[in-house]
């Protein structure tokens, strides 16, 4: 039954992917050991002298770089609460809505930002958020403002968080409206039978119904908690507001690209690999052991 | 039996759709006042009056872009980048995904290189050996650098694999008693059984492919070779990070944001035009990956 030309059409399949893989994902890991030297690219990776682990005890040493740590954890921690109880609430919400077509156009709305990209989404916002900005003009009729949304330290995280729920809402809506699908029915009618109203429902039966998704979802994020979001931060921060919007990402990039300090950007980005391997291994554990998930 | 459902009920029926009607339509504001904005006169932008309609319509922004070639050649360029890394994903999730998806039995290294792939797609090793690798093969400024590193997507291969698990195993043995060997097996039962999954992994690598821009921002050194997000990050973003600059900066900033806001939706264009793909298959393709046993 398993002929051995079989086995070899098989490997011959897999060996373009298995190529790519290695040459893009396996030969930067054996770069990354420029952390550990002072890497001079006239040089290479053979001439550059080691340095051991200076280049990691000069990061833990940096304020910034501890600075950096802290906003990318409360930029991305905030961001996943706040997107998941949005999601909840919409979802829940929109489950209530009978008439199929409206739901329909109104999931057709709140998907779209979703599949746009954050450098287009940020041209928008950086026009609507400016100074004179339509924002801005809205908070003037209530006397308040003009607030620079994108350069002020204490506001900007937040206009992060809150454009991220506005882009991802309702795309994660998805799995929690799927999930309210599955509910048994039934246990609406009884519920009707004993005189529940549309709000006590919707707390006793269609939550609970949707917790294990919930679970799931707040598992995995364990695994982001620091992805802050490169594309967003970068195409909307500005060194005013580096103090609580710079994150690992863009501070690796302008450590390691802009400014050539090679091995000192390697080492900040091994830093965060190491911790992220962690961190997606404890996600993957909780999802089985919580939400009995697997990938594959 | 439907109980006949009381006012208060009702009324709660309409102030939810209500409520979640001005969410969609608030969540899609930003995009129509921008391409309302890209339709206006200018001076009505600047002046702070156009909201959901343009103001003064005309399509004089749209008529500069026609004639702008750099636009253009950055509009190319993406579009050759998401043919060429579109039908490189397809060819090869599809390849990888098909043994990845047979048992331990026919195909002995299945699980050694599923945890190679899946260790890979968990693996981010940060962006400056990301860079000296790409900069070691020698493919800066070259189209390739735009494709070749995210060739094998692998939640696409994961999601496609496990598609072709939940294929009957009958069709399976029954190609197999006629003496299809794996090639014809792949093309002849699985590809044809597989579309709702295709089309899902094909819309993810074009959406992804459009949308990238900071590949293109540090991999081409000639601005002639950005692909159209990155000339846009360019234009609208990079260029402008002053917030508190000059009075002459700040009026040449008013006086571009029609022209902006047209770029802005026209590079909105194509992802509106696969919109409706996207809804039937992106979602469904999710759900391919979210729910399991």
């Amino acid at each position: 039954m398993f002929k051995d030309t079989d086995r070899f059409a098989y490997y011959l399949m897999i060996l373009p992917g298995l190529l790519l893989l290695f040459a893009f994902t396996f030969v930067p890991l054996v770069y990354s050991v420029i952390a550990f030297q002072k890497f001079n690219p006239a040089l290479g990776i053979q001439g550059s002298p080691w340095v051991g682990l200076d280049n990691i005890l000069y990061m833990f040493s940096l304020r910034d770089a501890r600075q950096v740590f802290t906003n990318t954890v409360f930029i991305a921690t905030m961001k996943m609460a706040v997107v998941l109880v949005t999601a909840v609430v919409f979802a829940l919400l929109l489950n209530e809505v009978r008439f199929l077509r409206i739901r329909r156009s109104i999931q057709t709305m709140v998907y779209l930002p979703h599949f746009l990209s954050w450098v287009i989404l940020a041209g928008i916002l950086r026009t609507l958020l400016a100074r004179d900005g339509m924002f801005n003009d809205m908070l003037s009729v209530f006397g308040i403002g003009p607030i620079y949304f994108l350069g002020q330290p204490n506001v900007f995280p937040w206009v992060i968080i809150f454009s991220d729920v506005w882009k991802e809402f309702g795309f994660e809506a998805i799995v929690y409206l799927a999930a309210l699908t599955g509910i048994d029915p039934t246990l609406y009618e009884v519920a009707e039978l004993d005189g529940a109203n549309r709000f006590q429902k919707m707390w006793s039966i269609s939550l609970p119904g949707i917790a294990p998704v919930v679970v799931l979802v707040g598992c995995l994020s364990i695994g982001n908690v620091l992805n802050a979001g490169f594309d967003q931060i970068f195409n909307l921060y500005s060194p005013i507001v580096y103090s609580s919007g710079d994150i690992i990402d863009t501070y690796v990039y302008r450590i390691g690209l802009i400014q050539g300090q090679y091995s000192l950007g390697t080492a900040v980005g091994l830093f965060k690999t190491v911790v992220a391997l962690i961190l997606i291994g404890v996600s993957y554990w909780a999802a089985s052991k919580f939400a009995n998930y697997r990938i594959f | 039996m439907f109980t006949s459902r009381s006012k208060t009920d009702r009324i709660i029926d309409w102030l939810i759709t209500a409520l979640l009607l001005a969410a969609g339509v608030s969540t899609l504001f930003p995009l129509v006042n921008t391409l309302a904005i890209s339709l206006s006169e200018k001076a009505a932008v600047s002046g702070g009056m156009v909201g959901f309609w343009p103001v003064g319509f005309n399509l004089n922004s749209y008529s500069y872009i026609l004639n702008d070639d750099k636009f253009w050649r950055a509009f190319g360029v993406s579009v050759l980048r998401v043919l060429l890394g579109g039908s490189l994903n397809f060819v090869l999730t599809v390849l990888t995904a098909f043994p990845l998806s047979r048992s331990t039995r026919a195909f002995p290294g299945r699980n050694f290189f599923m945890w190679l792939f899946v260790f890979g797609m968990i693996l981010n090793v940060g962006i400056v050996p990301w860079y000296l690798t790409i900069s070691g093969y020698k493919l800066i400024d070259n189209i390739w650098a735009l494709v070749l590193p995210g060739a094998v997507p692998i939640w696409s291969v994961i999601i496609l694999m496990n598609f072709f698990r939940s294929i009957p195993k009958e069709l399976d043995e029954a190609a197999r008693i006629d003496g299809a060997n794996p090639w014809q097996l792949l093309w002849s039962v699985y590809l044809p059984t597989s579309l709702p999954a295709l089309a899902t992994i094909t819309l993810f690598s074009i959406v992804g492919h459009w949308n990238s821009f900071f590949d293109g921002l540090i991999l081409m050194n000639n601005p002639d070779n950005y692909p159209l997000q990155t000339y846009i990050q360019q234009l609208v973003i990079a260029d402008r990070p002053a917030l508190h600059g000059g009075q002459a900066q700040m009026l040449a900033q008013l006086s571009s944001n029609t022209l902006n806001a047209a770029k802005l939706f026209v590079a909105m264009i194509p992802i509106l035009l696969v919109y409706p793909f996207l809804q039937r298959y992106f979602i469904r393709g999710i759900m391919l990956g979210a729910v399991k046993e």
